[in-house]
């Protein structure tokens, strides 16, 4: 252990640790800017220095190692006049509309800005002068709000391996850009919005459709129908004040109504419906021989990642649409039959944790239904920004249950909101289709938790199966050049973009550490277990529209509504 | 004229070997095109990104196209007080561009930069790298001239 | 009267540089042989008893560094040379390069015995494409007459950028990257090139080796100014008589330099300053002509000794558009990696510019010297730490100048 004093106070931490640490071992919290709890130290915005006595430089704390005896100071005048000087120069370079941007009230420089008291900036206030790039249809960048604190470009390369977003130029030049200066379009960005949550300030964010969400609404003519992600429910809470996991799902659907919704189904049915589609899609290659393993497919990030970056194994990919899908595809054809609605007239709009998901609801072939099968989609915060704007009571709302057809949902569905939920669910189908067995245990754990890659080998009496299950997309690639080189030892294995799983999608409340994905983790299982249905294939409304309407999985009507092809997206560089 | 594929594959293996690439590309090329950097990123295993963020950090490096005979003018202190502004003002005239521009049939290119390390002989200029010391502004049509 | 002391420069004009024949008739690679017949804790100890301090401008204790390189352990071991000379008025390691190379390669040969490297690289600024092959020629003499077993010599090009001077910049170079630096620590000898221990030395730091390890540590160490002994050479420009190089032991004053071996103001004008150090040292007024150029007699009068290059400025001179011109140079070569230097060496040069143009007043003055203060310790490294030194010492010095400018 080491001692030294920290503003007076005596602080006793492991021999590694920094300033910065040791701080906050003894309650002291000092500011920092472009430091992450789970990146590599950067000391580049050199908002955390302090003084260390012996030392005539100011030192970083995020960097600086702690020694036997050092003697620290956080806010004597010259440490105070440093950080307000960096800060003036910081913000007087930076677009001063806090009020329209998209992280107002939520943004780290605001907040150090504030606590500086910065009220008037000594230097002439000069912006950069960008184009916003609204290339994609998940996310903008707005280069003129980067303060240069490279989290995105971490979370891009070394936590999704995607690499699209790298450094240009030198000096007061330098800019944070897509791959070769490009639009972030025809960059290798497969839009997980990782970087939305790295990012700091407003230079990135999903692409905002609240405006089209409530033309909808105000529209007489649409019938304005939801279904919600199982990882949302999770993370609302936060959103308006409230702890993760802690809005009820009977409020969450009674606001959603409040909000404008004409129904509100869930798409937890639809991931039930996934798990008998896809469970027997690969009980059919392990039979026949077909491509292994197989690779899930309800992560529109991974979908890009794959087409981007491992066009050669599009075929390992199941044919499965996501649930989004799925049930974009039957919404306005099962559904709209049950209910009697003029399909036409369906404004179908889904509520994900994903913002890349925005880009999957607009692929030219999602239109088996024979209309746009999802018409909108919006992130946790957009409903979040929309609950916020209605200024609901969520203590006070009543319950309300979902609309029918679409509405039931298993703990297996829940699940798929973390990483290795799919592979859990699919398992616990899986189990009782092959052996003829009731599955006691449901609990598949080996599959659970935030570990970046998990494997587990599951005995179907005499078969064995076996499992990997990846989160976040650098961990899917060491997962995939291993298929790639022919030496993959799996059947089937589970592929998130995010870290964490869906609940760290790219559309989720800002998520600025790892800790968070825990909680969210931690709040889905705690759902599932309560749940009195934890198998997807006892869901009676999934056996309702097999009876009724798709007769049977992998059948001709399961092909033509919900299942799907993938196309190589050729980038030129990588 | 070198493949550009083949000036990079020279320096496969070379640990950190990209800038050494690059300056070979650019005898060569005199800039860093597009497919040469992309064709860099693939050899020395880094991102398309990385190899442009390198590509655009230094000062002789360049991804725009620029006149073959790359003329630079030094502007730093010593230079500055012994009249380089004069010279900037007889290349100028002489190439008929201004400084950061190319001349229009692609020979030369005119570009500040910084100190050469040949002070003892102020104002310098360089062309490809070669120095001419001691340089006035009566002097700039002979020199460019060798170019032509 | 200071007379000049070739040590770093002892061949100059008398070898040809590409004759490595002719370095071994003047006494070359003895000094190599002599250091590895001595155990290495014995050539380090003799290093750092010389006080030989690093020639690049951070002067630190070479053989001290020498010391935690050879302490670390590690499969791998680099030594660099620091061959960036990117100060402005600085060419003095061109010149040893230029005319004797293997002085160089000696001194670089006996660090790696000393800290047990077997790979070396000299990191060659991009702006001295010409001495790739003289170098390379000399690599390449030494090693067909056996003379640097089990040490390569790679030279690696810089490519513009005067940040990598720093060294772990140069290290982020040759490593194939764009030449940010590195926070430290953790420092070099530790974890250098590739994280592995990596002594990097300046040219002229490794030019004086072969003599200390020839002569001995006494003989250097009573050489000059005890707290930093042995010669430096400096490099002479603007307005001077004599804009050239000399080689003079570090007790010489200011005055020496510039008025004798300098042969003073051309055309009889009045001293007004002299920037020592480079483009990042400070501007000396006329009464302080008499501080011996040794580092600590530098440091002491906020001033530094640097690479030891010499500008000086004559009365008629706007020395507030010198100082604009420099701060130009600073926000051009700034990397832009930490806030405070990408931003204020940007709005340094603005606020210069605004104050050459006579658009200034004393509030933009004040905010200079607020914001050169605060960069000069807050920012990453020594570039943004050093930058406002020019503005800072030429407001101290030379407010009138400022003043007469104003709105």
């Amino acid at each position: 252990m080491v001692n030294l004093t920290i503003d007076g106070i005596k602080a006793s931490v492991p021999e590694g640790s920094t300033i910065l640490q040791a701080a906050s071992e003894v309650g002291i919290k000092i500011p920092t800017l472009c430091f992450h709890p789970d990146q590599s130290i950067k000391a580049n915005c050199r908002v955390c220095v302090c003084e260390v006595e012996g030392n005539r430089l100011l030192q970083a704390a995020c960097a600086m190692p702690v020694f036997e005896g050092m003697v620290v100071k956080t806010r004597t005048p010259k440490v105070l006049d440093a950080r307000k000087t960096i800060l003036e120069l910081i913000l007087s370079n930076h677009p001063q509309d806090c009020l329209n941007c998209i992280r107002n009230g939520n943004c780290e420089l605001q907040d150090l800005a504030q606590e500086y008291c910065i009220r008037e900036n000594p230097f002439e206030y000069k912006v950069r002068g960008f184009e916003k790039d609204f290339s994609t249809p998940s996310l903008f960048r707005d280069q003129d709000k980067c303060i240069l604190c490279r989290r995105c470009i971490e979370a891009c390369s070394v936590i999704q391996s995607v690499n699209a977003l790298g450094m240009e130029g030198r000096g007061h030049n330098s800019m944070v850009v897509p791959t070769l200066g490009k639009a972030l379009i025809d960059s290798p960005c497969v839009m997980c919005g990782q970087c939305i949550h790295a990012c700091p300030v407003g230079a990135i964010g999903e692409r905002e459709q609240i405006d089209e969400f409530l033309a909808a609404v105000a529209n007489p003519d649409k019938v304005v129908i939801t279904q919600i992600a199982p990882a949302v429910r999770v993370a609302i809470a936060e959103e308006i004040g409230m702890m993760t996991g802690e809005m009820p799902m009977g409020t969450f659907v009674q606001g959603l109504r409040q909000i404008g919704f004409d129904h509100v189904l869930h798409t937890n049915f639809t991931a039930d419906l996934t798990i008998l589609e896809e469970g027997n899609e690969l009980l059919k290659r392990l039979k026949e021989g077909g491509t292994l393993p197989m690779f899930t497919s309800c992560s529109p990030g991974w979908i890009n990642f794959c087409e981007t970056f491992y066009p050669d194994l599009l075929d390992n990919l199941s044919t499965c649409k996501s649930p989004q899908q799925m049930f974009g595809a039957l919404a306005k054809t099962y559904w709209a039959e049950k209910m009697g609605i003029d399909p036409s007239k369906i404004y179908s709009v889904s509520i994900m944790p994903c913002v890349a998901k925005k880009f999957e609801a607009a692929r030219p072939e999602m239109n088996d239904s024979g209309y746009q099968d999802v018409d909108l989609v919006l992130t946790t915060r957009e409903i979040g920004r929309l609950f916020r704007m209605s200024g609901l009571d969520f203590s006070k709302l009543p319950a309300s249950d979902f609309d029918s057809w679409m509405g039931k949902y298993t703990g297996a569905a829940v699940i798929f909101g973390a990483s290795g939920g799919v592979m859990e669910a699919a398992l616990r189908t899986v189990y009782e289709v092959v052996t003829g067995k009731t599955l006691e245990d449901v609990n598949f754990v080996a599959t659970r938790g935030i570990t970046g890659i998990k494997e587990a080998a599951v005995d179907l009496d005499g078969t064995v199966v076996k499992v990997a299950i990846a989160n976040g997309l650098a961990n899917a690639r060491k997962l995939m050049e291993q298929v790639r080189a022919g030496e993959s030892p799996y059947h089937f294995i589970e592929i998130m973009a995010c870290p964490g799983g869906c609940i760290g999608g790219g559309g989720q409340p800002i998520t600025k550490a790892n800790v968070k994905r825990v909680e969210r983790i931690e709040a889905i299982y705690v759902e599932d277990e309560g749940l009195p249905l934890r198998k997807s294939h006892d869901n009676p409304e999934v056996k309702t529209l097999y009876e009724e309407f798709l007769h049977e999985p992998l059948g001709h009507k399961s092909h033509e509504l919900l299942h799907t092809h993938y196309h190589p997206k050729n980038k030129k560089f990588l | 004229m070198m493949d550009y594929k083949e000036i990079i594959a020279q320096y496969d293996g070379k640990a950190g070997g990209i800038i050494e690439a690059y300056h070979a590309l650019l005898r060569e090329f005199s800039y860093l095109p597009e497919e040469a950097i992309v064709e860099a990123a693939r050899v020395f295993k880094l991102s398309t990104a990385e190899a442009y963020g390198i590509a655009t950090f230094y000062s002789m490096f360049s991804v725009e196209a620029r006149g073959k005979n790359v003329v630079r003018i030094c502007e730093s202190a010593p230079c500055h007080v012994a009249g380089a502004a004069d010279v900037v003002a007889a290349l100028e005239r002489e190439l008929g561009i201004k400084m950061g521009e190319s001349t229009a049939d692609g020979k030369f290119a005119l570009e500040f930069t910084e100190c050469v390390g040949q002070c003892q002989a102020t104002p310098v200029i360089t062309i490809n790298g070669k120095p001419y010391l001691d340089v006035s502004p009566a002097q700039i049509p002979a020199i460019i001239a060798e170019y032509k | 009267m200071a007379e000049e002391m070739r040590i770093v420069l002892r061949n100059y004009g008398k070898i040809d540089p590409l004759k490595i024949d002719d370095y071994l008739a003047q006494g070359g690679y003895k000094s190599l042989e002599k250091a590895r017949a001595m155990n290495t804790a014995d050539l380090i100890a003799e290093v750092k008893k010389s006080n030989l301090r690093g020639r690049g401008g951070a002067g630190f204790n070479c053989g001290m560094k020498w010391s935690f390189a050879a302490g670390a352990q590690a499969d791998q071991k680099y030594v660099i040379c620091n061959a960036d000379e990117g100060e402005p008025g600085t060419y003095k390691d061109r010149l040893i390069m230029e005319n004797d190379p293997h002085t160089l390669i000696e001194g670089m040969a006996i660090c790696a015995y000393a800290i047990g490297a077997t790979q070396g690289y000299i990191y060659l600024r991009g702006e001295y494409p010409f001495l790739v092959s003289t170098l390379n020629t000399a690599i390449n003499q030494a090693k067909e007459k056996g003379l640097v077993k089990d040490f390569d010599i790679e030279v690696r090009s810089g490519a513009g950028a005067y940040v990598c001077g720093e060294e772990t910049a140069l290290i982020e170079s040759i490593e194939g990257k764009r030449g940010e630096p590195r926070f430290k620590p953790p420092y070099p000898p530790s974890e250098g090139l590739w994280s592995k221990p990596t002594i990097v030395n300046n040219v002229e730091t490794f030019a004086n080796i072969p003599v200390i390890v020839e002569k001995g540590a006494d003989w250097y160490a009573s050489i000059g100014n005890p707290a930093y002994p042995g010669t430096k050479v400096f490099t002479l420009t603007g307005d001077i008589n004599n804009r050239t190089f000399f080689e003079v032991p570090t007790n010489a004053t200011i005055r020496e330099i510039v008025f004798q071996f300098g042969g003073g103001i051309p055309g009889d004008k009045k001293f007004k300053a002299v920037q020592i150090g480079g483009t990042s040292g400070a501007f000396i007024p006329d009464a302080l002509l008499d501080t011996p150029v040794a580092f600590d007699s530098m440091s002491a009068i906020g001033a530094t000794l640097g690479s030891g290059a010499t500008f000086v400025i004559d009365e008629s001179r706007d020395i507030v558009d010198v100082a604009t011109r420099i701060a130009g140079f600073f926000e051009h070569e700034s990397c832009g990696k930490c806030a405070p230097c990408r931003e204020g060496t940007a709005r340094t040069a603005e606020l210069m510019e605004k104050i050459n143009e006579g658009r200034g007043s004393n509030k933009d003055v004040a905010l200079l010297e607020k914001l050169g203060t605060v960069m000069s310790y807050s920012c990453l490294c020594g570039l943004g730490q050093a930058a406002p030194a020019p503005v800072l010492t030429t407001i101290k010095h030379f407010k009138a100048d400022y003043e007469a400018k104003f709105v």
